[in-house]
């Protein structure tokens, strides 16, 4: 297999080109994804090039989240696989009802007549624009029946994972985190996809286990690098996708290491630390030798201020001090 | 275009159908058989019936939670929509769905949208699917007067416009959005003004005479078709019911009700068609006991249907890749 190094932004690109060559009913559907000459290509520049191959299927919308997923839905519907940008997962609100009572329903209420396969990407993580531009939001998707949730956190895992959920018959939602679009990573040349419900060791341990979501799973392995040179062994599990979740893996490094810290960008009240905590706990009771650690946001919005938002947001150093706690247990 | 006299026949036993149907599910949740509550066209037929004929079989609707007729008129079972408002495992939607979610994929019946604002965007979806592929087929996307007031509404109807596509939108302006007239409700007295704001042709029709409403959405239609874009058509009609089956309707004037029956659909155009010399009292009789003879056989058939089990309301949650 051939690889080379490419940008999180790009491996997108490329699997949303790919995608555009395989299958006529292909389609980017959103806001200033095009843009005209001279315009933004993707807010974050992720469409970028696509319109010079495939002007008729960069479909610039006006500011209306609610019609990008609803439309995305209807076009689903009749035989089209859309792909619908939502250019801050915090917009994403505007478009709740048509994500969470049509997308995800459509096949359950239809008995399996209608299916429903869109893909809406959105970009999360705060990167200093306010409240209303930095949010990553999990847990609430993941409490939907009927919607995939992903979050890659390298180059590689988004080329395949958009592959898959561009070609999977249900709705998906992409969660792209913003500081990561500039990160390079080896991505093969040859074509790939990766299944659905596959979490990856990114390193393996013996000593704790630590499951990190989405931007933490990089934060993770950092970590994990400077405590391997102090003599302990962790262990980082990558979900890289919510719904469906790998739970197995998880168990098996669980009673492997007997102790387990989870980390999320999202709110730590609720947020899917909560959920795979829980879930441990239900499987692997006996093997835990210490307190599941949760690391997660300040229950605050994301403030603009730098030194606000980094006190709000989980760091590394959040996720050093907790795999300490739980060692020290 | 002159309607032939076939289509006229056509139109009135559909309305007696709906009406029929209608009135025997609302029976039926009285006694306790539908779950929930059960939301009638009564009094709207004519709008239904003339929009759905308008139609091809291979067009695309979405209906709304009233007038089940439209369903029948796309292709759908009355027997099986009976069932599936019965929640029987016989139904549409295999009892998942219910009244307010009937869908008939066979029939390009996509289903209502029982939020109601939902059903703007899937229709634009829809249609953008038409035009993209260049199908010949148009999206009919029928919505209620409360329904005209959601955001959703300007957002899809700007971007039909600006896309041109192939979709006919229809109001079903009833009067009422439950107990909220749309008299005190919107800026505006009619919806269909609505449409100078999206550049698109703006119809106002009288939704109770059937073959108006026929032709304006047929020459939507055609409109669409032609790639000119969409129409906004506005069928001004009446709920003769309250909002749902246990809606006793005490907040509306009775004088507005009574002066409703007067203009009922079915009996104005049983007149009209009596007058042409289409009607007599004897096509009369046979085609309502036609009519409740297939309403009959279908309320027999969803209430003889078992229930599904109640482990298969977890089916189809996720389209599983082998379905495929």
């Amino acid at each position: 297999m051939t690889t080379r190094e490419i940008t999180y932004r790009d491996a997108i690109n490329e699997a949303l080109r790919e995608e555009m060559v395989r299958e006529e009913g292909v389609f980017i559907i959103g806001e200033d994804i095009y843009g005209g000459p001279g315009g933004y290509q993707g807010a974050f520049k992720v469409t970028k090039g696509l319109a010079e191959d495939f002007r008729d299927r960069l479909l610039d919308t006006p500011m209306i989240e609610q019609t990008i997923v609803g439309a995305a839905v209807g076009a689903a519907m009749t035989g089209s696989r859309p792909v619908a940008e939502i250019m801050f997962e915090d917009f994403i609100t505007l478009a709740m009802d048509l994500l969470v009572n049509t997308a995800a329903k459509t096949h359950y209420m239809t008995a399996g007549q209608y299916c429903v396969p869109i893909v809406v990407r959105a970009a999360c993580g705060a990167v200093g624009v306010g409240p209303q531009h930095s949010q990553t939001w999990t847990s609430w998707f993941m409490h939907i029946p009927g919607l995939y949730v992903v979050l890659p956190s390298t180059p590689y895992d988004a080329k395949g994972l958009l592959k898959t959920a561009i070609r999977d018959d249900n709705p998906v939602l992409f969660l792209e985190h913003k500081k990561l679009y500039n990160v390079k990573g080896e991505v093969p040349k040859e074509e790939y996809e990766i299944p659905f419900g596959q979490a990856r060791v990114l390193c393996p341990g013996d000593d704790v286990t630590v499951v990190a979501i989405g931007y933490m799973a990089g934060l993770a392995t950092q970590v994990a690098g400077t405590l391997r040179d102090q003599g302990l062994s962790v262990e980082v599990i990558d979900p890289r996708t919510l719904a469906p979740l790998d739970m197995e893996t998880i168990f098996q490094s669980v009673r492997k290491t007997h102790k387990v810290v989870v980390v999320a960008e999202d709110c730590k009240t609720a947020g899917p630390t909560a959920e795979i905590a829980a879930l441990i706990n239900e499987a692997c009771f006996e093997y835990l030798d210490a307190p599941i650690g949760r690391v997660g946001a300040r229950d605050a919005p994301i403030a603009h201020n730098v030194g606000m938002s980094e006190y709000i947001l989980p760091d590394a150093t959040d996720i050093h001090e907790a795999i300490q706690s739980v060692i020290a247990w | 275009m002159t309607i032939s006299n076939e289509l006229m026949l056509q139109m009135y036993r559909y309305m007696v159908l709906g009406r029929l149907f209608e009135q025997h599910a609302e029976q039926l949740t009285h006694k306790g058989l539908i779950p929930g509550a059960f939301h009638t066209g009564i009094g709207e037929e004519a709008t239904h019936v003339g929009a759905c004929l308008a139609l091809t079989q291979e067009d695309y609707i979405i209906p709304t939670h009233r007038g089940h007729v439209a369903d029948i008129i796309k292709g759908a079972d009355p027997g099986r929509l009976m069932a599936e408002i019965l929640g029987r495992a016989t139904g549409y939607c295999g009892g998942r769905g219910g009244s307010v979610h009937i869908a008939d994929a066979a029939s390009n019946n996509l289903g209502v949208q029982a939020v109601l604002s939902a059903a703007y965007p899937v229709a634009v979806g829809a249609a953008l699917t038409q035009k993209r592929a260049n199908t010949g087929r148009i999206v009919l996307a029928m919505f209620g007067d409360g329904a005209s007031l959601m955001g959703t509404f300007h957002e899809a109807l700007n971007l039909s416009a600006i896309w041109h596509l192939p979709v006919v939108w229809v109001c079903v302006n009833n009067q009422y959005a439950m107990s909220t007239s749309f008299t005190e409700a919107s800026a505006i007295a009619n919806v269909a003004d609505r449409a100078c704001a999206y550049n698109m042709p703006g119809h106002v029709v009288y939704g109770n005479d059937v073959m108006d409403v026929y032709e304006t959405v047929r020459e939507a239609r055609e409109r669409a078709l032609a790639g000119e874009g969409p129409t906004l058509i506005e069928c001004k009609t009446y709920r003769q019911g309250g909002h749902s089956t246990f809606d006793t309707n005490p907040y509306r004037p009775q004088e507005e009700i009574d002066a409703w029956s007067k203009r009922d659909p079915i009996t104005q155009f049983e007149q009209r068609l009596r007058e042409r010399g289409v009607l007599d009292e004897k096509l009369i009789t046979q085609i309502a006991d036609g009519v409740q003879q297939q309403v009959n056989e279908a309320q027999e058939f969803a209430l003889n249907s078992p229930d599904p089990p109640p482990e298969a309301g977890m089916e189809y949650v996720f389209r599983s890749s082998e379905a495929a």
